[in-house]
């Protein structure tokens, strides 16, 4: 047997130089959605890398046939302050329970006094209250410290990236956004572990922020060149030598069509991977930097992607996801599982798709459809993510971000930012179980801390009755509702504490301790767990 | 050891601790301790450490004499009579097959990894294939291999792979090519032996649960660190107790909805594993593990078996993750080794222990990698993988043969020699000896590989 010859490793593949080749630039001219239902020609740029054949054809072809009209048609311009509500939305009363419900799906639960607030805009108002903030969020009450009182530097030291983000989910003033943000970092799942510094994770999660409400598309493509991204799923490292297939599997498959529905083959990912290539960054102390589009590094010829042939790049590449026909039905049902637990009925789930489709891919039309739906208000419960749990618990006891605690916390609770556990984000089925109770118990244990009482201390109420110690460890929780057999099992608690003090010192120190068991109890409550 | 997260700053934040560091800081002092205070946790003597004590694990209940002779304890005394456990190990992202048992002897490696083949001599051969040897990293699985306590499976799968990470990993898990079962294949198996009262019987040791044995029915659990499992709060004795039964009471109330039934379900569980669990602390082992947390588990793991924990089957997740799409061989070689090192501590404790014809490892990956390298120094998502099943009872005997390179499947990958349900069929019924049928849909048409020594 020979012994094989290895190859030298080379530290970068040699670069082919390649003469610049002539691009012949030609008007085409395809059919669009006009959000109307209809269809409009438009023409744009066509870049052929060979001399397009005489009599070349420039489309649009046969007009398509008209579209279901989208049901709202697009939201009205202007946010309305009195409630006329779309004709197949909730259509019941929208008091403090309904805006609790909407702030804690859309945001990160009320502050004191907040749900009325908001319940007084109805739901239309309140509904565009929260997709259509204006100007950039102001960060309100004390600023985060960490263990030692100094302020945060979340692109330098451990876990601070964690504290940022949790601090902006405590105060900010637009909670959509920032839950918005929560929900792309769990679409476009990204970690750290693979990305070369924080900032660029930081940067990420900025641009989720300012692209939350516009064009699927337009996110889409910032997302596919976004450093972190080009770092996390080696965009940076596909060669037109060599193309790696990671993105083009999981854009696909995670991001924009979903795997086991037939929208796409190996092939498709192998020419994919093709039309992304040219992606190049530079290395140096920090890692990875200057990411740039290096024409030299793409591969230029001629890929087939769902059947559509074309010198892409991933500009198409991107496109050509959205414009799957499988992408709007992948697209709300995605978002819609993000806010309501169960699937939509066929027929709501194609007037969004409509909806979706119509807008050009605009989020914000969509968002506002899902976040108006009786499933939303009158549905089941979903359990709370983590963070989406602790940053609630902060805003109703009013506690700033005060310590690096909330950090291991989250993560032993399933929950670190900016570390998903792989490229598919968190699974929203597996919040719960014993480890990660345990985690959430403990963090209410921390979150207490401050609030709970001193049960050594000599000025305990020895006589407070089981009603009070509840409505004194209820007011600590800013009021939350508590479905009624969970406060009669708590009341019930109160009354066997109160049968264990057989000594007269006990009257006071028992009554503490009771107390900061109610606390305890509230805070790992299903009332408090779930939204 | 290297300890994921920062654990420093919860240290000494124990029960009694909070309570006494309250009264600190309150400028009085700790509390004394007179008759009819609340007892801080952790002074009591109870039957249960004294079941475990001479097993020398801390074992510890406090105010256990209320608490009557439970479905637990009646599974310490059936495990101590010496029920199987099968442990399963998973490889997360899709090892590199062909660095692990590379095909030196195959002329087109070479030709398919320019940069990435290992070169001949450079690991222990695989003595049941001349063709192929071990990784450098993998040594101590050669080990083992050497004493006949490895079957490896060169090249599992199933037919049609799907190069998806969640797809090819749900249908591992599930033990059917289906997507959006509820249920694990070991989840099923533990539904229909399980005990209602034991979450331990179904234990994942990776601070989440894994969907291989998520069960319809009955409780199991997920630990962070086998160091211990305990709640904080600034509640103590005789409240605490209180406390806990309300919290159990939120667990068994009934339930209007699937995301209610869920927190009930995971009350009631911790409140169960809470009680099992309590005082387990410091353990020591008879032999040296590596200063890794992975190790740490697996040394805590042949602990809790030791002193008889009712465990029926235990997931851990490998270190590190095994997407190599690019710089594939540092990485691959740093988590190898670090894993093959842990489990020949792990097998050599069990042995110290006399422990070791109860215990059955299961390493697995969702899928191999592509033969041919990539441009960026790693490999993409490929199909037919390796798997091993390790023990003193293995069988020790290579399962389905590795296919060559020279022929690839449609898509270029290694084509499967041998079914990932076969091995689950084998080992529900070999080693857990239970009816594969009720387990696994189609059991019938997979081949029963021998990988269990009679």
């Amino acid at each position: 047997m020979a012994i094989p010859q290895q190859k030298p490793v080379e530290a970068r593949p040699q670069q082919r130089r390649r003469k610049r080749r002539r691009v012949w630039k030609d008007k085409h001219y395809r059919w669009v959605p006009d959000g109307q239902g209809d269809w409009r020609v438009q023409s744009y740029l066509f870049r052929h890398h060979h001399k397009p054949k005489r009599g070349h054809f420039r489309g649009p072809g046969p007009k398509p046939a008209r579209q279901p009209r989208a049901p709202a048609g697009g939201p009205p311009p202007a946010p309305a302050a009195s409630d006329p509500r779309p004709p197949d939305a909730y259509q019941g009363g929208f008091g403090e329970a309904q805006a609790t419900r909407l702030l804690q799906r859309a945001g990160f639960g009320p502050a004191p006094g907040q749900a009325a607030q908001l319940a007084s805009l109805g739901l239309v108002g309140a509904v565009q209250s929260l997709t259509r903030p204006s100007g950039t969020a102001v960060l309100s009450g004390p600023a985060p410290r960490d263990d030692d009182g100094n302020p945060l530097a979340p692109a330098d030291a451990w876990g601070h990236d964690h504290l940022w983000w949790l601090d902006r989910m405590v105060r900010t003033d637009q909670p959509l956004v920032e839950r918005m943000a929560l929900i792309l970092h769990d679409w476009f799942a990204t970690s750290q572990a693979n990305v070369s510094t924080a900032q660029q994770m930081i940067a990420q999660s900025n641009l989720f922020r300012s692209r939350c409400f516009g064009s699927f598309l337009d996110l889409f493509r910032a997302v596919t060149v976004d450093p972190a991204m080009l770092q996390w799923l080696n965009g940076n490292e596909n060669y037109e030598w060599a193309p790696n297939e990671n993105y083009a599997r999981e854009m696909m498959e995670l991001f924009s069509l979903g795997a086991d529905r037939g929208a796409y083959t190996e092939d498709d990912i192998r020419e994919q991977a093709r039309a992304l290539t040219g992606w190049r960054n530079d290395w140096g102390d920090a890692g990875a930097y200057n990411f740039r589009f290096e024409p030299k590094w793409h591969d230029t010829g001629s890929k087939t992607v769902f059947g559509r042939s074309g010198n892409w790049g991933w500009e198409d590449a991107c496109r050509l996801c959205v414009e799957h026909p499988l992408h709007p039905s992948f697209f709300v049902e995605k978002l819609w599982s993000y806010f309501i637990p169960v699937a939509p009925a066929a027929g709501v789930r194609e007037a969004l798709e409509a909806t979706y489709a119509g807008s050009g891919w605009q989020i914000r039309p969509v968002l506002e459809q899902i976040l108006m739906r009786p499933e939303l208000y009158e549905g089941p419960p979903m359990v709370k993510p983590p963070v989406v749990q602790l940053a609630t618990m902060l805003r109703r006891l009013g506690r700033p971000i005060d310590t690096e605690a909330w950090v291991w916390l989250c993560e032993e609770a399933g929950q670190r930012l900016f570390w998903p556990p792989n490229v598919s984000g968190w699974d929203d089925n597996r919040w719960l179980d014993t480890s990660r109770m345990r985690a959430r118990w403990n963090m209410v244990a921390y979150a207490l801390e401050g609030i709970s009482v001193d049960p050594w201390s000599d000025d305990y109420d020895e006589e407070e009755t089981p009603e009070e110690a509840l409505a004194r460890a209820l007011a600590s929780w800013s009021l939350p509702a508590l479905r009624p057999e969970h406060r009669e099992e708590l009341l019930e608690m109160a009354r066997r504490s109160e049968n264990l003090i057989l000594a007269n010192w006990q009257k006071g120190p028992y009554r503490a301790l009771r107390q900061n068991a109610l606390l305890q109890l509230i805070g790992v409550s299903p009332d408090l767990i779930l939204q | 050891m290297s300890a994921p997260r920062n654990h420093s700053c919860c240290s000494g934040y124990t029960r009694s601790q909070l309570l006494r560091s309250a009264a600190a800081e309150a400028g009085k002092g700790l509390p004394a301790i007179e008759p009819g205070m609340p007892e801080p946790a952790g002074t009591g003597l109870s039957r249960r450490k004294f079941l475990a004590r001479g097993a020398g694990l801390a074992l510890a209940v406090y105010g256990a004499s209320k608490i009557p002779l439970s479905a637990f304890e009646t599974g310490i005394a059936q495990a101590a009579q010496g029920d199987k456990i099968l442990v399963s190990i998973f490889f997360d992202g899709g090892i590199d097959s062909l660095s692990v048992l590379a095909p030196v002897g195959d002329p087109r490696y070479s030709q398919l990894r320019p940069n990435l083949a290992l070169p001949p001599g450079a690991g222990a051969s695989f003595a049941e294939d001349p063709n192929l040897q071990w990784h450098p990293a993998a040594a101590a699985l050669a080990t083992l291999h050497g004493e006949g306590k490895v079957s490896a499976f060169p090249a599992i799968g199933y037919d049609h792979p799907d190069q998806s990470h969640f797809t090819s990993r749900h249908y591992y898990e599930i033990g059917e090519l289906q997507v959006g079962y509820r249920t694990g294949w070991l989840g099923r198996y533990l539904d229909a032996v399980g005990d209602d009262e034991n979450p331990l019987q179904g234990l994942s040791l990776d601070g989440s649960l894994s969907p291989m044995i998520a069960t319809a029915e009955k409780p199991v659990a997920a630990i962070d660190s086998v160091d211990g499992y305990d709640l904080w709060s600034r509640v103590d004795a005789p409240i605490e107790d209180e406390m806990f039964r309300s919290f159990a009471r939120f667990g068994s109330l009934p339930s209007d909805s699937p995301g209610l039934s869920q927190v009930r379900r995971a009350a009631s569980q911790t409140d169960k594993l809470r009680q099992d669990l309590a005082g387990v602390g410091d353990f020591s082992s008879p032999v040296s593990y590596p200063d890794t947390w992975f190790s740490h588990k697996l040394a805590g793991l042949a602990a809790y078996i030791a002193v008889g924990l009712p465990m029926r089957v235990v997931t851990v997740r490998a270190p590190g993750g095994y997407d190599t799409h690019a710089d594939q061989a540092g990485d691959l070689e740093s988590n190898l080794r670090e894993t093959c090192e842990g489990i020949l501590a792990f097998q050599r404790d069990l042995e110290a222990r006399g422990l070791a014809d109860r215990v059955m490892v299961e390493m697995w990956s969702e899928f191999g990698r592509r033969p041919e390298e990539n441009g960026s120094l790693g490999t993409d998502h490929g199909a037919a993988g390796c798997a091993f099943v390790i023990g003193s009872k293995a069988k020790g005997e290579m399962v389905g043969e590795f296919p060559g390179l020279s022929s690839l499947d449609a898509d270029d990958n290694l084509r499967v020699t041998s079914d990932f349900r076969g091995m689950y069929c084998s080992l529900l019924e070999q080693w857990l000896e239970f009816d594969a049928e009720a387990i696994i849909p189609g059991a019938a048409g997979f081949a029963r590989p021998a990988l269990v020594k009679a």
